[in-house]
């Protein structure tokens, strides 16, 4: 089908099943399981409950979710070893991420599958045999007894991997046909759904795949409907991939390994450019990106830079990546650069060069300052302030989110409040007339300040639902030499209250 | 003809001023910062702005008054809209005072550093950026290396550039347009009033390039700089007796 210059094309599918998963991993890691029958066991509603055997012990008649002390009776010699919970999806994930060579998309299939998304992989192994054969020889060669069907739907290459008996790929358009004959299991149906086929004398699919679909939902579910619609194709059936695929990531090989800061300028130039056309065609900026510098001596190292709003201006991340180059140790050489992009925003690309001149925190170039130093000293260390409705100076002011955000109040002037103000406040020695009078003299890092004028008391509050504490009264006051200071009394005249110096006014 | 000689001499020296970089002021732009006297003795009579100016503090009460001067000739710089840099190696400018001295507070972008280099790696980044109005920096030492580098930065971008530096001690030579200090005097009491009044600076201009030193009292009221003649000596007397 041709729409809008490409094909559409047709998805293959591989499903992949290993029918003794967790007892051929333990049989690679202990050697001396090989040759004879052994089980796995776990306890389940008050009974030993076997969740996984051997083919020794299979083919001794043991199945899984038998009773551990009736497979005893079965079989003399039998191993019983205890189930390590969890260990069929940690094994399946590594599987998987091993398939990623084969195609981008893998996801896990519990308990004992895994499903590749195979569309378009194929041809490099010269078609669905070859490539299908590469894959199950990879597999068994490592000690894992593995088998793998192809066909248009996951469902059907399900199906096919567990209970085909005549091919394992399943020819574009013949995943209907190759199910008919299959058992109603291969539908991944229900235990209890499959029990009432069973009862029925439904054996094999085809025998109620043509039933009315009203009569098969009355009787069996939805759940049989979805089944047989993903096995069809009829439903979509969306796998959920191991590693999320990174939509904007660029490579870069190199021939001969990279060793100096100016190949590896070269490189980044040469990366963004083909990363920022991406972004500027699609109408994205970039805010985050990542590169990844794979050595000769198999480590790999990393820069990231960040920006405060999406940018796709090559000359700009090439700036904030320059002041990463230093700390890029390429040892005896870089081999493979990779660019990747994990959070981009839209832009609005058209109004870029009509707003560039904007004065204030909308400017393009004091946000691309912002991102040059923010590279170099960290994000941590660039702040601004909003008014924030409280009176305890500490608290009133918050630092803003981002360089967009605007005060949602507007900021008091209606006390004075010092220019500079101690991140602590400083203890100072004080003489003071009582009840609450201002100082008359104080004595602050071994100096003597004699009080002339001053204002107050301003009393705040604690805010009991922050933190406790006493309260404090304020005084702005003038020495003799006209130096102004924010002294404060934390807590009432008459329990020997502590003086303190918190600000100094212009 | 000594008037023609004059107008000669004039000429010569608004011609030395030109190649030195100093552009013929334009219309409006004396007498903007509000300065009053103070601007007559830079050259050109207007307040440099696109430059960078030095202010040297002793200790924290003058790095207050000095944050204070700053905060007033802010107020008509940002008055386009623009933002402001302020760098400093530990941040203890309270932002809601400059409300006061008519600055926007949350268009002040704070930077909060480790060390003088760092501090001035940012300022020169950050001089550099003519979307800024103005840019401060808090230095403990500022060589003549440095504030050619940061003077060189302005230049293209005229950008106002102010260094604050704490070591008073230890003055050599400047490259920067100004190098002023700002000391906190006694304030004025309107008729006697108790309590605080405005804030009142003794303002000294220790170093102008192709201008004036000279030492004057300002007072910051409510929007603009005042400048006080004389401190009324009897004002004095009737404050501290």
């Amino acid at each position: 089908m041709w729409l809008k210059g490409y094909i559409i094309m047709a998805k293959r599918y591989m499903a992949i099943w290993f029918r003794h998963l967790v007892t051929d991993w333990l049989m690679l890691r202990r050697p001396e399981l090989r040759d004879i029958p052994f089980v796995c066991v776990a306890p389940e509603r008050n009974r030993i409950v076997i969740t996984a055997a051997n083919y020794l012990a299979e083919a001794g008649g043991i199945f899984a979710g038998m009773a551990a002390a009736d497979a005893k009776a079965l079989c003399i010699g039998l191993q019983v070893l205890d189930a390590i919970p969890g260990k069929e999806a940690k094994l399946l994930r590594q599987l998987g991420l091993w398939c990623i060579r084969y195609t981008p998309v893998v996801s896990v299939d519990l308990p004992d599958g895994l499903l590749l998304d195979i569309s378009g992989c194929d041809h490099l192994w010269g078609g669905e045999r070859g490539y299908l054969k590469e894959l199950v020889l990879k597999l068994r060669a490592s000690g894992y007894d593995a088998r793998a069907a192809i066909a248009d739907t996951a469902g059907a290459a399900w199906a096919v991997a567990r209970f085909g008996k005549v091919s394992p790929i399943v020819a574009a358009g013949g995943h209907a046909e190759a199910l008919l004959s299959l058992p109603p299991a291969a539908l991944r149906l229900e235990a209890t759904v499959m029990e009432r086929l069973q009862k029925l004398g439904l054996r094999t699919v085809g025998s109620f795949i043509t039933m009315p679909r009203r009569e098969l939902r009355r009787r069996f579910g939805e759940g049989l409907l979805l089944r047989m619609g993903q096995a069809l194709g009829l439903e979509d059936e969306v796998l959920v991939p191991l590693v999320p695929p990174m939509p904007f990531v660029e490579r870069l090989p190199c021939l001969e390994p990279v060793c100096t800061a100016t190949g590896i300028e070269i490189a980044i130039k040469n990366l963004l450019e083909r990363l920022c056309l991406r972004l500027q065609n699609e109408g994205k900026g970039l805010r985050k990106a990542m590169l990844k510098c794979y050595r000769v001596d198999g480590k790999m190292v990393e820069a990231a830079i960040s920006t405060n709003r999406g940018s796709h201006s090559v000359s700009h991340l090439c700036k904030l990546f320059e002041l990463q180059v230093v700390k890029i140790e390429p040892a005896l050489g870089i081999e493979l650069f990779l660019l990747e992009a994990p959070k981009v925003e839209d832009v609005d690309v058209v109004q870029e060069m009509l707003w560039a001149g904007k004065p204030g925190l909308a400017d393009t170039a004091l946000a691309e300052l912002l991102d040059r130093i923010a590279t170099k000293v960290g994000t941590e260390r660039i702040r601004r302030y909003l008014p924030a409705e409280h009176y305890w100076p500490e608290r009133s002011i918050r630092p803003a989110i981002s360089l967009q955000e605007v005060p949602s109040t507007s900021w008091r002037t209606n006390r004075p409040r010092p220019v500079r103000l101690l991140p602590r406040p400083e203890i100072i020695e004080v003489m003071a007339l009582l009840p609450d009078y201002p100082p008359k003299v104080f004595t602050y890092r071994g100096k003597r300040h004699i009080v002339a004028k001053a204002d107050g008391p301003e009393r705040i509050e604690r805010e009991w639902w922050h933190d406790k504490g006493m309260h404090r009264d304020y005084y702005a006051v003038e020495d003799t030499e006209g130096q102004r200071y924010w002294v404060f009394r934390s807590g009432h005249f008459d329990d020997a209250p502590e003086w303190f110096l918190h600000g100094f006014f212009a | 003809m000594p008037e023609n000689k004059k107008n000669i001499i004039s000429k010569l020296q608004q011609d030395i001023l030109q190649w030195e970089g100093y552009k013929p002021p334009t219309a409006g732009t004396r007498g903007v910062v509000g300065l009053g006297p103070i601007e007559a003795v830079f050259p050109n009579g207007a307040f440099p702005v696109g430059a960078v100016h030095e202010l040297v503090c002793g200790n924290s009460e003058e790095v207050a008054a000095a944050e204070g001067f700053i905060g007033g000739l802010l107020s008509v710089l940002m008055r386009g809209g623009g933002a402001c840099l302020w760098v400093a190696l530990s941040q203890t400018l309270f932002a809601p005072a400059l409300k006061a001295f008519g600055v926007e507070p949350d268009r002040v972008i704070f930077l909060n550093l480790l060390r003088d280099k760092d501090v001035l790696w940012v300022m020169e980044e950050a001089l550099k950026c003519p979307g800024l109005a103005a840019v401060i920096g808090e230095v403990s030492t500022l060589d003549f290396k440095q504030s050619r580098r940061l003077q060189l930065a302005v230049e293209q971008s005229h950008v106002t550039g102010f260094i604050l530096r704490n070591d008073s001690k230890k003055l050599g030579s400047t490259a920067c347009a100004a190098r002023w200090q700002v000391r906190p005097l006694p304030s004025g009491s309107a008729e006697g009033l108790p309590g605080l009044g405005i804030p009142r600076w003794q303002v000294d201009l220790l170093k102008v390039r192709n201008g004036q030193p000279g030492s004057w009292v300002l007072e910051w009221d409510e929007s603009k700089f005042v400048a006080v003649e004389e401190i009324d000596v009897a004002e004095r007397i009737h404050n501290y007796g």
